[in-house]
């Protein structure tokens, strides 16, 4: 056990204070601190990507960051994609075309996926296999996961066309 | 209610009855984040319990000393065998008819075994606790090889032999030996030995299925909450079978039954990790007892890959006799069953192999004789069923191998050895040689239709010319087609011959029709991602004439849902299924009295359409189901109960049998001995289907499971008994990247005896792909001399085999 520290972390917006051991990893500071439960834990080796955020732009496995880590900055997750009143494209797309069974990795796979297609907004079905291959799902084979990204890849570009 | 405007099929399609792939309900949470799974729990004054574990595989614990751990900020509990012996809770009984430690008695018999149990205030001061639990030691020879362990005198539990050192008989008959757990047999020895002995052609192999895991994404875990005020032990957890859990709960802790209530949340995959009970349940209830307080229990990675549920570790050893056409005439299988050190697998009671005797597959086998022994070893226990029903798997493997291997003995396709001996449809219910009766198939149809849609014969002309062109010097690769025919046998099962610990393995659904037409139906079964919630309803809008999207499917919580025995073994729509089916049609019966009573006409006079009770050769006169709905609340009707409600208890009278036929064409780099899937072909047939879209969704994720075990996914132990493949950076579950597409089709042969002729789709992708990935891998080396080589194929093992046949010059 070690001396609580200071921290602010900004989650889906909201500016979060408190005091913690620096050595608690986010994931459970996101989980039980904050009562934010989307972001599942199924590896803490960063191999399965349940657990997956995004920081400050990017995606992160928060199984393996320390709170410290974390302190100053934005974090996303996956309760601030999207809810019943503002459906993100790929949250209704999984929906579609059955790209989710047990769900437990859904969420992490949906907050990867919103970043993957802001870093290439009309991927191959190689870019999004080789993409998305941080995360793993046991229940889909993927086959549906991949059909879900193409149809909201579609999607949000026929969106973005029209607003141009 | 008048309705003319709308056509007949446009009420079926408002119905989303059966046959329509409507989309799932469950999905609006899961994809917002707002599942509910056990980790999710929060209540208040939650403790963490975790387990002090063995480092050691076969140790005599010397001493345990608690007292440091105990000082530390959070630590409030350090449990022992010691403090659990007075409760009679140290030891519990496994599924199998054997008994486990819940925490280690005086030895441990495999690394990461529970020695103690430390109660925390949250998982770090948990894990702090752990850190300063002193636990001396004091090493034991390891045996990990099953054959070892039947020839060693190192005696693994002592309470196998008797004072003098004599072995006593365990669950299932009389031992062999101290580290022998039960010989089971099906069949005739003798006349299959005869016929073997004096066939005209003869094929002996030895293959080892190797040690897996069910590894779903979600651990397993629970919270255990004891109310002392009220007497009421509350346990939720990730339960496959929440009634049994309830059940054995009781049996052990004495807790009345109607004081436990069990609650299985959403569960993040089960695949039959989630099936036993575990000594986190049994700690985190005494725990919960002892502190007063509600107290959780979380598995991490390696606790979940090290010492919960393993899969198969089954030495197959095979012979099979034919005739110089490939006319089979017998065979005889005997397998070495590592149990690890409690034999603690998922089985019928009657059944310690599972089914292992459905391994005649789908042939027309004549004779046949099967034996398994079981056997202890310094592993972790299990033997539980990974995606199949009770050790299908293993069987349809068997068969499958000895298929090939017997066309290379025979020197014949090995597509039309399998054809010529497939049990014809006009066979049908066919009596296996080993016992069971197939209700229905058509195995030919399937199988032409398979390989026509492949062009199978286009493949094997594609395949000789790479042989060639790879002899030529002109390719490094090769390319093998996979085939597997498999036959399931699942939805476990009649109450006569299946049950687990006394417990009868029936199903069941209870429906509440509401006043206004909607209604709620809740079944002994829980999803674990199967989509239950939508494919029931499906069932019901088809029995009932109520639209499925007003249909509320409830499961896992023993205080509202009728008790049943869970899903797992593909059981929960041939039982299940049949359960919601029967109790629909008793709503639909006493409807139609209702409706007869509006209608002012006789029972005989109306007759169900769609949605809808009509007078006959009137169709203008009519009452909808939610017009009864309605009326059986408001109004009295003479001879008629208020209210429509219905329950169903289902005891199946048969097993169901899906099969299919798959094939897989694979490239193998020769030097690197990488894999390429550049086509899989699945065509199954589960009976009649409920919603295409959730089956298509379950052979891929099948398939993608089988596809793991088959190349690359084991649990292996070094001779010290240290796993060696305890996280994720070791044990292989495929990304998207290493998946391919695959191509899905059906035939539909429904079940003779099932209410909606559905016989369950979730595991025979798994079942019929492990043997189609791994004949594509040996097929293709075929050509050059191989026979059988094991799982899993990972690069490694395929490139030592192309060095064996000297294909690296």
């Amino acid at each position: 056990m070690s001396k609580k520290q200071h921290y602010t972390i900004t989650v889906n917006g909201k500016e979060e204070e408190f005091l913690a051991e620096p050595r608690e990893l986010l994931i459970y500071t996101l989980r039980e601190r904050l009562n934010i439960t989307g972001p599942h834990i199924g590896c803490e080796t960063s191999h399965c990507g349940a657990c997956t955020v995004t920081i400050d732009g990017k995606s992160v496995k928060a199984c393996t960051m320390f709170v410290a880590q974390a302190d100053g900055k934005d974090v996303t997750t996956i309760e601030g994609i999207g809810g019943p009143d503002n459906l993100h494209p790929l949250q209704n797309a999984f929906k579609e075309h059955h790209g989710l069974q047990c769900g437990y990795c859904t969420p992490g796979m949906i907050t990867r996926a919103t970043k993957f297609l802001e870093e290439n907004p009309n991927p191959t079905e190689e870019e999004i296999r080789f993409g998305m291959a941080g995360n793993i799902c046991r229940c889909t084979g993927y086959q549906n996961i991949v059909k879900s990204i193409q149809a909201a890849a579609a999607e949000m570009s026929a969106v973005r066309e029209a607003a141009e | 209610m008048k309705d003319e405007v709308t056509s007949r099929e446009e009420r079926i399609e408002n119905l989303k009855g059966m046959g329509c792939s409507r989309k799932r309900v469950e999905d609006a949470r899961f994809t917002q984040g707002k599942g509910n799974y056990v980790d999710d729990i929060k209540l208040d004054g939650m403790l963490f319990g975790d387990f002090v574990r063995s480092p050691y595989a076969h140790a005599k614990v010397v001493s345990i000393n608690t007292e440091e751990a105990m000082k530390v900020p959070g630590v409030l509990a350090v449990l022992t065998a010691a403090d659990l012996a007075p409760l009679g809770l140290h030891w519990m009984p496994t599924l199998a008819g054997d008994k486990q430690m819940v925490l280690a008695d005086g030895k441990v018999l495999f690394q990461g075994q529970e020695v103690a149990f430390v109660v925390a205030e949250d998982r770090y001061a948990a894990a702090d606790g752990i850190e300063a639990v002193e636990v001396e030691y004091e090493e034991l020879e390891v045996l990990v090889d099953p054959f070892k362990s039947m020839g060693s005198d190192v005696v693994l539990r002592e309470d196998t032999v008797d004072d003098a050192g004599k072995p006593v008989d365990g669950a299932h008959g009389p031992r062999k030996h101290h580290n022998h757990i039960f010989t089971w047999e099906a069949g005739d020895k003798d006349p299959t030995f005869e016929v073997i002995d004096a066939a005209e052609v003869v094929a002996e192999e030895t293959m080892y299925y190797h040690r897996t895991h069910p590894c779903p994404l979600e651990t397993c875990g629970c919270v255990a909450s004891m109310d002392k005020v009220n007497g009421k032990l509350t346990l939720w957890g990730t339960f496959q079978a929440p009634h049994a859990i309830r059940t054995v709960v009781s049996l052990i802790s004495g807790i009345e039954e109607h004081n436990i209530r069990v609650i299985s949340p959403d569960i993040g995959g089960g695949f039959g990790n989630k099936v036993g009970a575990y000594p986190g349940y049994v700690c985190s209830v005494v725990a919960s007892i002892v502190t007063g307080k509600p107290v959780k229990w979380i598995e991490d990675r390696m606790d979940n890959l090290m010492t919960t549920a393993f899969a198969r570790d089954y030495w197959m050893k095979g012979r099979i006799s034919a005739t110089k056409e490939g006319k089979i005439t017998g065979l005889h299988c005997h397998v070495t069953a590592d149990h690890g050190g409690f034999d603690a697998c998922a089985d019928p009671t009657k059944f310690p192999a599972g089914f292992m005797n459905i391994c005649t597959g789908s042939y027309d086998i004549p004779t046949a004789f099967l034996e398994v022994d079981g056997v202890y070893t310094n592993k972790a226990p299990g033997g539980v069923s990974y995606r199949c029903s009770f050790r299908v798997t293993e069987a349809v493997y068997f068969i499958e191998r000895m298929i090939e291997v017997l066309a290379i003995e025979l020197s014949m396709d090995a597509a039309e050895l399998r054809r010529i001996n497939f049990i014809k449809k006009e066979q049908f219910p066919y009596t296996a040689a080993l016992g069971w009766e197939y209700d229905s198939g058509d195995y030919h149809t399937a199988w032409d239709k398979a390989l026509k849609t492949v062009d199978y014969a286009g493949l094997r002309a594609e395949q000789a010319q790479r042989v060639e062109d790879f002899k030529a010097g002109k390719t490094r690769s090769l390319m093998g087609v996979g085939l597997s025919f498999f036959t399931e046998i699942v939805g476990a099962g009649p109450v006569k011959n299946c049950d687990i610990l006394g417990l009868g393995m029936f199903d069941s659904c209870e429906i509440r029709i509401h006043p206004t037409g909607s209604a709620i139906a809740r079944l002994g079964t829980i999803s674990q991602g199967q989509g239950h919630a939508t494919t029931f309803a499906q069932i019901l809008a088809s029995e009932i004439g109520l639209p499925a999207d007003s249909i509320t499917i409830e499961e896992g919580d023993t205080d509202t849902a009728p008790y049943g025995l869970g899903t797992y073994g593909s059981r929960s729509t041939p039982v299940a299924g049949a359960a919601t089916a029967m109790a629909g049609r008793k709503i639909r019966a006493k409807a139609q009295m209702i409706a007869a009573y509006l209608l002012e006409v006789h029972d005989d006079d109306v007759e169900f359409d769609v949605d809808r009770f009509v007078v006959k050769g009137a169709p203008e006169r009519f009452k909808t189901m939610k017009d009864i709905a309605f009326a059986a609340y408001n109004q009295a009707i003479p001879g008629i109960e208020p209210g429509l409600e219905a329950v169903s208890y289902y005891d199946p009278p048969n097993m169901t049998y899906p099969f299919g036929a798959y094939v897989c064409v694979m490239d193998i780099d020769v030097d690197t001995g990488t894999t390429d899937i550049r086509r899989f072909y699945a065509l199954d047939d589960c009976g009649t289907r409920i919603n295409p879209m959730v089956i298509e969704g379950q052979v891929h994720g099948g398939l993608t499971e089988a596809l793991a075990v088959a190349l690359g996914q084991e649990i292996a132990y070094d001779d010290m008994g240290n796993v060696k493949t305890g996280t994720l950076m070791d044990f292989f579950l495929p990304t998207a990247w290493e998946v391919p597409n695959y191509e899905t089709d059906h035939t539909v042969t429904p079940s003779p005896h099932h209410p909606i002729g559905a016989k369950g789709v979730g595991e025979s992708p798994h079942v019929g792909g492990v043997p189609c990935f791994s004949n594509a891998v040996q097929d293709a080396f075929r050509a050059f001399g191989l026979r059988h080589t094991n799982m899993p194929h990972d690069h490694w093992r395929i490139w030592k085999t192309a060095n064996e046949l000297g294909l690296h010059g």
